[in-house]
């Protein structure tokens, strides 16, 4: 009798897993079908490198892959030294429970929550129009960076947190002056932490749309400056999509190099983070 | 471990008893024959916020020698231990009151130069503790940062450090491979020659031996034995055993109360032949503890 209920419990729990992994590949395979159903006939080389024309209808995206890698380009930049000082200043230099920490804990944990769409209202006051940068791949590219920075700045700090206390014993019992013990002893065991961290960010900033609108603008010309607008290539799936009248296969095709952009980048971190590790400690 | 042995190096020729042979001939030298102050400990205690972990200890640690802290678990040898390089700085809400000399010099004053008494006072904890890179880079790290060595002689700092511990043989074809391949033993052996390349004039020893079997614990206490006379010794050891074959004095700790106090220090000859204290002949017997 324990045991035939035992085996229907089981029955049923493995079926609930399964069918969920099942709904989820599902989904996953009907949006990546779909897209190739649409697109594929619009990609090929020329459609990488070419201008668009007539609002994007024919032609391709050569200025706006630009303007896409020139706005994560300073993005990033301007994320990564902030996130990882305020990373390394929250896991080391505040202790668990003082109150300025959990105050800027705090706060970055509802910044992130809080919709892009503000970030780029924000960023429109801020950069856009106090700073006099206008609609430009740097109002872009800084807006992005505020967006990125409270998630990368935890993810960061919880890996420096997951590295256990031996090591900074003994390094400081080494003599070692508390710089050396972040620079040589701690930041190298918290970087796959760091990558998987930038990644999120990367991908949460290629595919921002919301943001770029009041920031980077929609000009779809190649840019000559930083002060230049620049379209992303989610803003140019948005535009052709909703404002232009036979423009969707475009937009398709666009949106599979979207996609495959955040295929590659995620394979390319999980593969950095594994020669990491893998040369740096012993396989377990 | 059944009959008591003497304090080696106060009678050579007694030591040479039968038994635990494998590791027991080495040489006294001449520094624990007349022994001079090192470390002087007046009124220490040690606190966690309101627990009193280790309260008023007197004790002086002479230079040259091996000195064994025993005592069960929890009676505070650790902090004691830990209070010497001031690693207690690193424990929120410890404080550490009392005086502390090593030499003429205060360790516990706030202007102390805590880097350069970390360089002076190598540690070796229970756990190997070897960085997650090469065998080479765990011994250049503190090299560098020490920064009083010239590039160039960093090879034959490294080759001399290795061959002091016994591990150049077993290493030297893989120091670029990574230290934590290499086994416990190796391991506790390699973290000793990472603290002795500062060139330090104490070494205290967390229980080094107890995460290890007993062919490397044996190799490794050889190791501690081989330094008497070069460097001051602390080792905190649970195995009695180990304590009476290689100390020259021995401190026996105890939590009274949930207190932790040194109970009675001397001689190792003196405290396994003679306990004054009604607990450590207990404990040397094994009756506690
Ligand atoms: N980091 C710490 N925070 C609070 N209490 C501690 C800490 N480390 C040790 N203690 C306390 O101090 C006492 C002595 O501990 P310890 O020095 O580790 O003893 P031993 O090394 O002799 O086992 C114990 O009661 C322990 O609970
Ligand atoms: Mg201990």
């Amino acid at each position: 009798m324990l045991t035939q209920t035992k085996d229907t419990e089981e029955r049923i729990w493995t079926l609930m897993i399964w069918s969920s992994v099942g709904l989820i590949s599902l989904g996953f395979l009907w949006i990546l079908g779909d897209l190739l159903w649409h697109g594929w006939t619009q990609l090929n080389w020329n459609f990488l490198f070419s201008s668009p024309k007539n609002s994007g209808r024919e032609g391709g995206i050569g200025p706006i892959l630009i303007s896409t890698s020139l706005i994560i380009g300073v993005c990033m930049i301007i994320a990564w030294p902030i996130g990882l000082g305020t990373a390394i200043f929250l896991a080391e230099y505040t202790q668990d429970h003082h109150r300025f920490g959990r105050l800027i804990r705090g706060s970055l944990d509802v910044l992130a929550g809080v919709p892009s769409i503000v970030f780029g209202l924000f960023g429109n006051a801020l950069f856009c129009q106090a700073l006099g940068l206008g609609f430009s791949i740097l109002s872009g590219g800084l807006t992005l960076a505020c967006m990125v920075l409270p998630m990368l700045i935890r993810t960061t700090e919880e890996s420096f947190r997951a590295i256990t206390s031996d090591q900074r014993l003994a390094a400081t019992a080494l003599g070692f002056s508390r710089s050396t013990t972040i620079w040589c002893i701690l930041l190298p065991a918290a970087m796959p932490g760091l990558l998987a961290g930038s990644i999120l960010g990367l991908g949460r900033a290629i595919a921002e749309t919301a943001a770029l609108i009041f920031t980077s603008g929609y000009v779809d010309r190649m840019p000559e400056s930083l002060l230049d607008s620049g379209r992303s290539l989610s803003i140019h799936i948005y535009d052709l999509a909703m404002n232009v009248a036979g423009g969707n296969p475009n937009a398709y095709a666009t949106a599979i190099v979207l996609v495959s952009l955040l295929i590659i980048i995620n394979l390319t971190a999980s593969w950095i983070a594994d020669q990491w590790t893998t040369s740096n400690q012993l396989p377990t | 471990m059944d009959n008591i042995q003497p304090a080696p190096h106060l009678t050579k020729t007694e030591a040479q008893l039968p038994g635990i042979q494998t590791w027991l001939p080495y040489q006294s030298t001449e520094a624990c024959c007349e022994p001079v102050a090192h470390i002087r400990a007046r009124d220490l205690s040690i606190c966690y916020a309101k627990h009193l972990a280790l309260q008023r200890v007197n004790l002086v640690i002479n230079k040259g020698c091996i000195t064994a802290l025993v005592g069960p678990s929890g009676c505070g040898k650790t902090s004691f231990l830990m209070s010497i390089n001031r690693l207690t700085d690193l424990i929120p809400r410890c404080t550490v009151t009392g005086q502390l000399q090593i030499n003429e010099f205060d360790v516990l004053t706030p202007s102390t130069d805590l880097l350069h008494l970390r360089r002076q006072v190598g540690m070796i904890f229970q756990k190997p503790t070897l960085f997650p890179f090469s065998i080479k880079k765990n011994l250049e790290l503190p090299i560098r940062e020490h920064g009083k060595h010239a590039r160039k002689t960093w090879a034959t700092l490294i080759e001399t450090t290795l061959q002091q511990v016994g591990l150049w043989d077993e290493v030297k074809d893989r120091l670029d491979q990574p230290a934590q391949a290499l086994s416990g033993g190796q391991q506790q052996r390699l973290c000793l020659a990472r603290a002795m390349v500062l060139a330090p004039e104490i070494l205290i020893l967390d229980e080094p031996c107890s995460a290890l079997d007993p062919i490397s614990s044996g190799i490794v206490e050889d190791l501690i034995v081989s330094l008497r006379g070069q460097y001051t010794v602390i080792i905190v050891t649970h195995n009695l055993a180990q304590a009476r074959r290689i100390a020259d004095d021995v401190a026996i700790f105890w939590a009274i109360d949930g207190i932790g106090q040194l109970i009675e220090h001397g001689p190792a000859r003196t405290i396994f032949e003679s306990p004054q204290h009604e607990l450590t002949s207990a404990y040397i017997t094994g009756a506690r503890g």
